[in-house]
């Protein structure tokens, strides 16, 4: 292992860098892959099919063969588009959704950069994502890519409030802008974790990170009945795929980032209880992958589910519902911090 | 209160976890999926397939030049043409079934006097070239009867079976 390390920090700091992008990168694109694959297998088990089985063994290249084919395509560039523009679009999708990961502890001290201002930065990267929507919408000069775009903006930033206000509860919480420092504040077992007196603003932050995402129901930015696909109707090929690594990237990160603030991250359920000494020797990171799971099969629980919501519900519940229910729950918060009530403050 | 009720409901999501129920037990229901190739849907002794011709069992074809399956046949699909054969017996010299025209709605079956032309199980086949001058979709008399003589033995078994509701 000292070995190991010696090696590491031998090689030229640019080498060092391009390690931990592709630690963190290469698990997380398979898992959007497998993720996508996921997906087709579990909304097809609930509509009573099989989903993709052809590919390989119970269809388990069928990621993979999707890639391939996408790679093969022709983008295609619209003749009226705004060629700069329409090419930058994806990237400026998925480089936020990938940039996010850059604080993300995945257990106690591993984390890639430990900034003080965590949250902030995440908070400001799922909000730059909404560019990418923008400029492919506006480049595409196509009146469904454009009104795709515009719901998609509108969407993303009417729950980006009630998301930044469910958050400045679990600030209040853990007293910390600091990732980690949010997860251990959560320990002592299941009942100190944030689930339990931030409830509301939990169910909020969760289904905010749903429609940030755009992800059924509130998916109305690619209706497929009205606009076809929306912001990204001309995009095809590779330029397609990114956007659609883009989405599901942000969906995982959503799923973590609710696990880690919500859920006690990388910290073990059993903390606490007579059985907290069975599972020591299971990893954080370990726990932290389950919690996240559990929130990527919401994800796709809520697709095969709930049908699109219309769009002035959407902008009925972001504006009307979540936004009040997260100010009276910051209010009920603090006050349960100041006076320590309840057992899960210490 | 009744609103009071409502408004209670829907913040709870109390209609969101029902709908997530449901889908949730259909989740580890016996899935319904026919895998084709390897697993196939059982077939009516009554289905109506690609056309073939039958035989006699003493090796004569069925077939008299009638053409009441040429005149009931709805999409026209059907062309006859007969002559005496050197037996003075009435014969086809020449029948064509396009199966681009036909609907196969199983008419020329139900109007065959003798059970000549009939329809097979076989649903899965398909044309090798599709250019028109090529005339692989044409049913001749020819692949009709080679048709007739594979399946005999599944024809006959089918027109048993169903005989007691002709």
């Amino acid at each position: 292992m000292d070995f190991l390390i010696g090696i590491y920090e031998w090689l030229p700091v640019w080498i060092q860098i391009i390690l931990k992008i592709v630690v963190i990168m290469a698990p997380l694109m398979v898992l959007v892959a497998y993720y996508t694959y996921a997906e087709r297998k579990i909304i097809g088990y609930m509509q009573i099919r099989l989903g993709p089985n052809r590919v390989g063994p119970k269809g388990w290249l069928q990621p993979i063969a999707d890639a391939f084919k996408l790679m093969f395509k022709e983008i295609v560039l619209p003749t009226h588009a705004d060629k700069t523009l329409f090419l930058i679009a994806p990237l400026l999708s998925i480089g936020p959704a990938l940039a996010a990961w850059a604080v993300f502890p995945f257990d106690t001290g591993l984390v890639l950069s430990d900034i003080n201002a965590g949250l902030l930065y995440l908070l400001a990267m799922t909000s730059i994502g909404v560019y990418g929507v923008i400029i492919a919408g506006w480049a595409s000069n196509s009146k469904y890519a454009f009104l795709g775009a515009i719901r998609s903006a509108a969407q993303i930033v009417s729950y980006e409030i009630a998301m930044g206000f469910a958050l400045v509860g679990v600030l209040v919480a853990a007293g910390s802008l600091n990732l980690g420092q949010i997860v251990e504040g959560q320990s002592g077992g299941i009942w100190h974790w944030y689930w339990l007196p931030l409830l509301p603003l939990f169910v909020i932050y969760f289904i905010s990170g749903v429609a940030e995402t755009n992800r059924a129901p509130f998916d109305v930015a690619e209706g497929e009945s009205e606009i076809v696909a929306g912001f990204h109707v001309d995009y095809s090929g590779m330029a397609f795929a990114v956007f659609f690594l883009a989405e599901y990237a942000n969906m995982i990160l959503i799923s973590a980032l609710t696990a880690l603030m919500f859920l006690g991250g990388w910290l073990s359920p059993f903390q606490g209880t007579f059985m907290e000494s069975w599972f020591a020797w299971v990893p954080g990171i370990v726990w932290l992958v389950a919690k996240t799971f559990v929130f990527m099969f919401l994800f796709l629980w809520f697709r095969a589910t709930f049908p699109r919501y219309r769009y002035d519900q959407i902008m009925r519940l972001g504006w009307k519902i979540f936004i009040p229910i997260t100010i009276v729950w910051i209010i009920v918060a603090g006050a349960m911090q100041v006076y320590d009530i309840g057992p899960w403050y210490q | 209160m009744k609103t009071v009720i409502q408004y209670i409901r829907s913040l709870f999501l109390l209609e969101l976890f029902k709908g997530m129920s449901v889908t949730g037990r259909y989740l580890f229901r016996k899935k319904f999926t026919l895998n084709y190739p390897e697993e196939k849907a059982p077939v009516s002794p009554r289905f109506r397939g690609l056309h073939a011709q039958r035989r006699y069992p003493n090796g004569e074809e069925r077939c008299i030049a009638c053409k009441l399956c040429e005149a009931v046949c709805p999409a026209n699909a059907i062309t006859i043409e007969a002559a005496p054969r050197e037996d003075g017996s009435r014969r086809t010299t020449r029948y064509d079934i396009d199966l681009f025209k036909c609907i196969f709605c199983g008419f020329c079956e139900e109007s065959c006097p003798v059970d000549a032309i009939v329809e097979t199980r076989l649903y899965e086949y398909h044309f090798e070239d599709t250019d028109k001058a090529a005339g692989n979709y044409i049913m001749t008399k020819e692949k009709l009867l080679a048709m007739g003589d594979k399946y005999e033995a599944q024809l006959a078994d089918d027109r048993a079976a169903q005989a007691k509701y002709r």
